[in-house]
């Protein structure tokens, strides 16, 4: 089986879509020509042609309302925002229309599109490259958010997305695009190439949305996290010796509670760790479904880990990511507790 | 502060806040409007180049004259047969308006807008449209449904939200949708459908399809960022779509001048984008249907697309929420120098022999009647606060094509 980096692998996705279906378009900023600041179009415009992969005037606005119009004429857009951070002026079409165009015309109009934007820090980006959204989509009915965590999810996340009748926003850990990052910035670089997930078939398949999937089985603790969290928290148990079963939720929206419920009611413990800030982050929704659902077997207060209530320094990165030491640190507290 | 020469002789800084000629009290003052003399503007072919028409943006294109009579390139572009039927079409959208802001003052609805004045724009546009083309409305192009054949009752349904409402109530009164009658869903915000057409259009052209787009947005709108967009997506890609924006004077209580700024005029705002920019009588059915054809040929014939502003005036309020009194002259819609549209077709075809007054109001009578009858029909499934109304249970349908477990639950939690 090939073997693919994360940026490799979401190219690979859109690359099955288009040349399975006639209806997949894709553009952006830089994805024509040059095939995205990232890479992730890479040589698409190439192989399909202008009209099926192109450059946009910067207008993130333009981009999803002319995607908005694209899907009600019938066909499937996948377009990028080149930074989460640039999709507010966006925010009015994705949240008002994308969103809304299957209800309020009831079923005459649909929405078809998935818009990706990278995600997250730990490239250095200060606080215009490495915000973490998520929350102010999955607060929006109406939308559905993907976080993956590796190639293979990547790829498989990316092709349901575009294929589901409805919107999408497939945000995609950018310190993952080259490799696993576990949070230890000072250690060298790891690559996918070691890792089982970084086996990408190169054909068609599907990771379904809302499906979570266990990444460590364990019993002291569920740790539910996402994205770039994902491998800091795997790291943080290997490290402290806590059994944490840590659960990669993959979809936020749809969410898969029944895992989450299922692991909590086993661990009688749940953490939630995510890079976005902590106030009204996804976290706190995790948390509030947790404590209706298990309350009654929790032997501990569900504990947050979260980037800090400040935008995304650039001198303090490391102080500002919820690495390793933060984790485990909390971790090594709740067991206490 | 600057004194009358333009000079700054205290080097003061101070903020220019537009105002209108008059508020409330009054004399009504049109003096600025430059109207150029029916048949006066001249007819380029579609294949100009646009920067050989820059001239089309600051000026008006007008057919019908002030005898009554069709004069000018411009003129020729209907049969007497189908102005007639535009005659009716502006006639029957006046009489749904007052019989459904009637309807709101009694209560059977929460809200209501109406089109008086402004009937010929969006009536005469859609006939220069072909089936399978799409327009991106806002609030008060509910002609292109009239003029297009959707059933008025369903329009009356929707505004009641009743049980027969085609939108199982989910939607403000008038916000309708229909893809069978190309009339993209209604937002109810402002700007968004412009960019939105202008996605269509170029979906219509990557598939090499035959079909144009129509945007529309009004003279206050245009303000907003999202008609940039579509103004340099259109350009950019030169999408098969026509641009209208309909300069109705005013936005809310808000003067033209406000979203205006300092350029001459709205169309000009499509200059800079390499657009053709037309303007045109907006009370003349005849003048909006001859640029609208002119345009829909651009389109399909792959030149690209059109900005069209069309000059009218809003005689009514904004909506049912407002009242315009507080905001300008009461005698400002009777001294708008463009006249009625209503009006204006009418004598045109009495001039031509085709009509008479007493046809005129047996056609009255007759339209007054299907209104009536079709708001009769309306009633029976119900209006807003009796009667038959979409079930609880609908409210929880279509937010996705399949509803996911959290809405399962809340469905359940709220009992049905």
């Amino acid at each position: 089986m090939p073997r693919m980096t994360m940026i490799e692998a979401i190219r690979s996705a859109m690359d099955v879509s288009m040349e399975r279906d006639g209806d997949v378009v894709v553009f952006g900023e830089d994805v024509g020509y040059f095939g995205g600041v990232f890479r992730g179009t890479q040589g698409l415009q190439q192989k399909y042609g202008k009209t099926r992969c192109f450059d946009v005037p910067i207008n993130e606005s333009g981009i999803v309302g002319a995607a908005i119009g694209m899907a009600a004429y019938g066909l499937k857009p996948c377009v990028e925002i080149q930074f989460a951070d640039y999709m507010y002026p966006a925010y009015d079409q994705l949240t008002q229309e994308a969103a809304r165009l299957r209800y309020r015309s009831n079923g005459d109009f649909t929405c078809p599109v998935t818009i990706r934007m990278p995600t997250g820090g730990g490239i250095f980006g200060g606080q215009t490259h490495s915000q973490s959204p998520e929350a102010l989509f999955t607060h929006v009915c109406g939308l559905q958010v993907v976080v993956p965590s590796n190639p293979y999810d990547a790829k498989g996340l990316l092709i349901s997305s575009i294929e589901n009748p409805d919107p999408v926003i497939f945000l995609e850990p950018k310190r993952l695009y080259n490799g696993p990052f576990d949070g230890h910035h000072d250690k060298p670089v790891t690559s996918w190439a070691a890792h089982p997930l970084g086996e990408v078939p190169a054909e068609h398949y599907t990771v379904p949305l809302g499906k979570a999937v266990v990444r460590r089985p364990g019993s002291a603790v569920t740790v539910l996290a996402y994205g770039t969290m994902v491998h800091v928290a795997e790291a943080t148990a290997e490290e402290t010796g806590i059994d944490a079963e840590v659960i990669d939720l993959r979809t936020l929206l749809p969410l898969d509670l029944e895992t989450i419920v299922q692991s909590v009611k086993k661990t009688g413990r749940c953490m939630v760790v995510h890079e976005a800030t902590l106030t009204s982050g996804f976290g706190a929704e995790l948390a509030a479904l947790v404590q209706e659902h298990c309350f009654y077997h929790l032997e501990a207060p569900i504990v947050r880990v979260a980037g800090w209530d400040t935008p995304y320094p650039h001198a303090q990165e490391w102080d500002y990511f919820p690495g390793p030491a933060r984790v485990g640190r909390a971790l090594r507290e709740m067991m206490e507790a | 502060m600057t004194d009358g020469q333009g000079n700054n002789p205290t080097g003061r800084l101070s903020l220019h806040v537009p105002e209108p000629e008059v508020r409330p009290g009054g004399k009504p003052d049109f003096s600025n409007v430059t109207i150029p003399k029916a048949g006066s503007v001249r007819r380029p072919e579609v294949d100009e180049h646009p920067e050989a028409m820059r001239d089309l943006a600051f000026s008006i294109i007008r057919v019908l004259d002030r005898e009554g009579e069709a004069v000018g390139p411009w003129a020729g572009s209907l049969t007497n047969e189908e102005l007639m039927e535009g005659l009716r079409h502006m006639m029957l959208l006046r009489a749904f308006d007052s019989r459904m802001l009637m309807a709101q003052r009694q209560g059977k609805t929460s809200f209501y807008m109406q089109h008086l004045g402004e009937e010929a724009v969006s009536c005469a546009f859609r006939k220069a449209l072909l089936p399978g083309d799409m327009n991106f409305p806002t609030y008060r192009q509910a002609g292109l449904l009239i003029a297009g054949g959707y059933p008025m009752v369903d329009m009356m349904n929707e505004i009641y939200s009743n049980d027969a409402d085609p939108l199982k109530g989910r939607q403000l009164p008038v916000l309708y949708s229909s893809k069978e009658y190309g009339f993209f869903t209604i937002s109810g915000n402002l700007a968004t459908q412009y960019i939105q057409a202008v996605g269509w259009a170029m979906a219509s052209a990557i598939k090499n399809d035959t079909k144009i787009a129509a945007g529309w947005i009004g003279d206050g709108a245009t303000a907003e960022s999202d008609f940039h967009a579509a103004l340099v997506f259109a350009s950019t890609y030169r999408a098969p779509v026509i641009l209208n924006v309909v300069n109705n004077q005013w936005a809310i209580s808000t003067f033209q001048g406000i979203a205006r700024g300092g350029s001459g005029t709205f169309a000009a705002r499509g200059l800079g984008f390499g657009l053709p920019s037309l303007r045109v009588d907006g009370n003349d059915y005849l003048a909006v249907h001859a640029v609208a054809k002119w345009a829909a040929e651009r389109a399909r014939r792959n030149i690209g697309p059109t900005l069209i502003e069309y000059v009218t005036y809003r005689v009514g309020a904004h909506s049912t929420s407002d009242d315009p009194s507080a905001y300008r002259p009461k005698e400002e819609s009777e001294a708008w120098p463009l006249g009625d549209p209503v009006i204006r077709l009418k004598n045109h075809l009495i001039r031509i022999g085709a009509w008479s007054e007493e046809r005129h109001k047996q056609m009255e009578a007759e339209i007054r009647d299907t209104v009536v009858a079709a708001q009769k029909e309306a009633e029976k499934h119900g209006t807003l606060h009796s009667g038959g109304r979409p079930s609880m249970r609908d409210m929880f349908e279509g937010v996705y094509a399949e509803m996911p477990p959290h809405l399962k639950r809340q469905r359940q939690q709220a009992g049905v």
